[in-house]
């Protein structure tokens, strides 16, 4: 198995390597520079010149591309523009922020999605299986950025339960309190993120559960005279649940590019708004190095699915 | 000279593995079979699941890419694209088969099905089209107001005389049918088998009749080949396979049919496990050292089985002084 | 074999099925026994009604969309009025059942020995030793040459015979008094079929079981059953000992199933084909002889109004009396075969 691991991430090196290089004339061929803006607009054009010409901004694109990815094998990702401090710093402080919203969100989203999924299946065709589906309807339907506006005006405005910004109160104390603060921040945008992930898995474990049902090999479990709820839990649930665990892979890395969102709305810093505001500012060494990130985390991700299936579900092997 | 003449026909599937994914061994599905399909005759391909009839199958059609060997038609190897082509040979050889509701588009009515052949490869107006769709829905035995429904709305043996129905719309020489019948309940494959059957009378036209059902490949067919493991362990008449059985493994299968004689049934059981009895214990008799079968070597000048030539006469022998 | 020692009594089941809201029978009225140490096989075609009827035994229909009626007396007690509970006390461990197809009916994610022992898990109060020992035992007792390896191994690295011998394992594991088979060869080659056939024959004698053996194989019945029931949509038309059913039918129906299977001595012949198709659940007559359409060349007055089963003698039955004077239309006038 770990051959084809292996086999799997070396055949991601050219794909990473045709995705930076797709990212970085992207970003290039974005109009403006990262100066103009940023510095007093009545800044002498020959300094501004001499910033551009220091940067190697008016270098070949590939030259410009060579530069770059000599300095990420030595693991420079470059100087942010704006923000005057190493990409690698920035990202990462940014990206534990994420990372925690993330997995709260996940977290949440299967506390939610497995118990409705399965018992939306187990009653198929009566009210509870008609609410969720309802539900999970309204929830498709509207799109998640509306979602969260009308969340953050009514808990975070209206109600005045949750703030409204940030990652953690400036007041906080290092320590429990700062945890805590921090718990308070990520509380509500991860519960409107799990409300809308759960859609999904809520939808596709319904469908699993209730194939499962019908199965013959459910019958055969019947007729050993294994009593019903046992029925649900040793096989159908299992069964079904099983695709669900390799849909984690995907899932996650879904979570990070829709943090976009989540962390605009909720001006969270995190690596979604860092992005939305390197965009604005071409701010491109920050833009080059998130989207590769996002990129590889993709391709980590559906290896991750495709590890998980192969380890839960016996009829996939790989080698 | 033959309708069609398959030589040392060989279908092998590369098995990858290693780091690199080179190709390391292969199935081989069919293993250098020759048999000869007579015009206007039906010729029974028997073997158990996994023997590599119906990869044979498909490969006389042409769905299936051929390691080595060739199929004639015609004077040319039909395994070659260009040839196909040329010879309009898929318009000479059609199929049907098992599973009539898989192999009917859901979506398009019984009208279009039939009539799909016809305009692939004949020009007709939409008048004489509608014509010759009707004669063919009329040869099967169904009614016109079959034209506009869709599949799902036939039994099981209504859809598969439609296969049947569009298989003989281009008035083919040759029919592949990979087990036309076994999905089918008792009466209704009575039905399918004597619209064949009919169909050949009227038409002409040669079977590859290919089955794991005994009883009915001895119903259909005239000559007969039985094939174990992507190789043919025997081939000969009717008469040769059915009544003068050599290979073991041909025995075996044959003393596996269920019987319908109530009376003699604990004879017949008793005879079944003394055959399997030999063909367990005598392995290294009957195939090569790999376990597979030898090359054919003729008895008689219909009949072949896959055995050394001494083997095969000691056995010749052994079943003349039992009959005497 | 003693001829009161039957275990089983269906008497007047039937079964229906809701289909956009109305009942339709799937069974009607069917009257069943079986003995100890008997195989009975129940033989019809596809949408005859034989598959429901075994499912109904098991009680294995949602109640929500199947209306039973009748009695299933088994050793004393009425299956049919049993709730979900008590009849898991029968399911597995009095009555096992044999699948028609061996892969579908495998859990794909567990292995053989979970499967095998998840019966006696619910039916006896073995340790997980004495469980493993049966496993084997009974891997052993189907056939499996390799036991210990075929327990650790998956349904779909199994050959489509080693999955059927599995089935069989699950379904004998608790010595059952009664082993129901729902075409459990018909997935199967002809070789592979004979070992089953063969398998079930030696496990019937062993545990001195009854078998219900459902098929559309007549082959299959001649070569294994001892009595045969014949169905045609929804009843039984004929009833009676394999020899009495092979060497004598009566019922239309019966002879005609016989008369279109490929016969050795008339290759060259067009097989018999019965005319029309097997009604459809909302379209079965419900008055009258259910087979006389398919017969349309008997006169009306031979058949029964209200078909009964006719007594021959020796526990041959039949339905209807239109059997005395039947002729097939091509034999009318000519040589009875």
């Amino acid at each position: 198995m770990w051959k084809t691991v292996l086999r799997r991430i070396m055949i991601m090196i050219p794909e990473v390597i045709i995705l930076s290089l797709l990212v970085f004339l992207l970003a290039k061929a974005m109009p403006g520079d990262p100066f103009t803006g940023s510095i007093n607009p009545k800044a002498d054009p020959a300094q501004l010149h001499h910033l551009m010409e220091m940067n190697g901004l008016y270098d070949p694109w590939y030259q410009q591309y060579w530069n770059w990815v000599v300095h990420l094998f030595h693991g420079n990702l470059g100087n942010s523009y704006q923000y005057q401090e190493p990409v690698a710093r920035l990202i990462s402080s940014r990206a534990v922020n994420t990372l925690w919203l993330a997995l709260f969100t996940t977290v949440l989203t299967y506390c939610f999605a497995l118990p409705m999924g399965m018992y939306a299946a187990k009653h198929e065709g009566k009210l509870p299986d008609t609410i969720i589906r309802f539900y999970t309807y309204i929830t498709y339907s509207i799109p998640f950025f509306v979602i969260l506006v009308i969340g953050i005006w009514i808990f975070g405005y209206v109600l005045g339960w949750f703030p409204t910004t940030g990652s953690i109160s400036s007041t906080a104390n290092p320590g429990i309190s700062s945890a805590g603060s921090r718990l308070y921040h990520i509380l509500l945008p991860g519960i409107m993120g799990a409300l809308f992930g759960t859609v999904n898995v809520v939808q596709y474990l319904r469908s699993e559960v209730i194939d499962a049902k019908r199965s013959d090999y459910v019958r055969t479990a019947r007729s050993k005279g294994v009593p019903e709820a046992d029925v649900y839990k040793h096989h159908i649930f299992r069964n079904s649940l099983l695709p669900i665990a390799a849909f984690a892979g995907y899932s996650i890395t879904g979570l990070l590019n829709g943090s976009i969102f989540t962390e605009t709305i909720f001006s969270y810093p995190g690596m979604g708004l860092l992005f939305i505001n390197s965009i604005n500012y071409r701010d491109y060494t920050v833009i080059t190095a998130l989207v590769l990130i996002y990129g590889i985390l993709n391709l980590l991700g559906t290896l991750l699915s495709d590890i998980i299936l192969s380890i839960v579900d016996p009829r996939i092997r790989i080698e | 000279m033959s309708l069609i003449e398959i030589k040392n026909l060989e279908v092998h599937y590369p098995i990858r593995s290693g780091f690199w994914n080179r190709v390391t061994d292969s199935v081989k599905a069919v293993d250098g079979i020759s048999f000869n399909i007579e015009a206007g005759e039906t010729y029974g391909l028997v073997g158990e699941s996994g023997s590599g009839k119906s990869t044979t199958g498909k490969s006389v059609v042409g769905l299936e890419k051929v390691t080595s060997g060739s199929i004639m038609y015609q004077g040319k190897d039909i395994t070659k694209k260009k040839n196909r082509e040329a010879l309009d040979y898929n318009h000479d050889v059609q199929m049907i088969f098992q599973d009539s509701l898989s192999s009917l588009n859901p979506r398009k009515r019984i009208e279009d099905i039939i009539a799909e052949p016809l305009r692939n490869f004949e020009h007709l107006s939409k008048d004489e089209e509608k014509l010759r769709v009707l004669q063919l829905l009329d040869i099967v035995g169904l009614d016109a107001d079959a034209l506009y429904k869709y599949p799902h709305q036939f039994s099981g043996g209504q859809r598969q005389r439609i296969g049947v129905a569009r298989a003989v719309a281009t008035n083919p020489k040759l029919i592949i049918a990979d087990e036309p019948v076994s999905a089918l309940d008792l009466s209704v494959q009575a039905q399918v088998l004597n619209f064949m059957k009919k169909i050949q009378r009227e038409f002409g036209i040669s079977y590859l009749f290919i089955s794991h059902d005994l009883g009915v490949v001895r119903h259909m067919c005239n000559n007969i080949a039985i094939m174990n493991r992507g190789r043919l362990v025997e081939i000969g008449t009717r008469d040769d396979i059915y009544n003068h059985p050599i290979h073991i493994y041909t025995k075996r299968l044959l003393a596996a049919i269920p019987e319908t004689n109530v009376n003699s049934r604990a004879e017949h059981r008793a005879s079944r496990l003394a055959v399997e009895e030999i063909y367990q214990k005598q392995q290294d008799k009957y195939y090569d050292k790999d376990g597979l079968a030898y090359p054919l070597v003729p008895i008689s000048p219909t009949h072949s089985v896959a055995l050394p030539q001494d083997v095969a006469q000691e056995i010749i022998k052994q079943e003349g002084e039992v009959q005497a | 074999m003693e001829t009161t020692s039957n275990f089983l009594n269906i008497k007047d089941v039937s079964t229906a099925f809701k289909i956009n809201g109305k009942y339709y029978d799937a069974i009607s009225h069917v009257n069943l026994e079986v003995n100890h140490d008997e195989i009975l096989a129940i033989v019809g075609e596809s949408g005859c009604g034989k598959s429901t009827l075994a499912t109904t035994i098991m009680g294995l229909h949602n109640p929500a969309e199947t209306k039973i009626t009748g009695t299933v007396d088994f050793e004393g007690t009425d299956l049919l009025k049993l709730d979900e509970k008590g009849y898991n006390k029968f399911r597995g461990s009095k009555i096992g059942m044999i699948f028609q197809d061996p892969l579908s009916a495998l859990n794909p994610l567990k292995r053989v020995e979970a499967q095998i022992s998840e019966v006696m898990d619910y039916h006896t109060d073995f340790t997980a030793e004495q469980k493993h020992d049966r496993v084997m035992e009974l891997l052993d007792q189907v056939g499996i040459d390799n036991p210990k390896r075929t327990a650790r191994q998956f349904p779909h690295e199994l050959s489509g015979g080693m999955r059927q011998r599995v089935i069989i394992a699950i379904a004998i594991a608790c010595k059952p008094d009664l082993i129901i088979a729902d075409e459990p060869t018909t997935a199967l080659d002809v070789t592979i079929q004979a070992q089953i056939l063969d398998v079930l024959r030696d496990i019937q004698k062993e545990n001195h079981a009854g078998i219900i053996l459902i098929t559309h194989d007549l082959g299959v019945v001649a070569e294994t059953a001892d009595r045969v029931a014949v169905m045609y949509a929804g009843q039984i038309v004929e009833e009676g000992s394999a020899e009495q059913i092979f060497n004598s039918p009566k019922h239309p129906y019966t002879r005609s199933l016989l008369r279109s299977m490929p016969q050795i001595d008339k290759q060259d012949d067009d097989l018999y084909v019965i005319q029309g198709n097997v009604p459809s659940l909302q379209k079965m007559p419900t008055t009258g002889d259910r087979f006389a359409p398919r017969t349309p060349w008997v006169p009306a007055s031979e058949h029964e109004a209200d078909p009964k089963m006719h007594d021959l003698g020796d526990g041959h039955e039949v339905r209807c009396t239109c059997y005395k004077n039947f002729e097939f239309p091509d034999q009318q006038g000519g040589v009875k075969s």
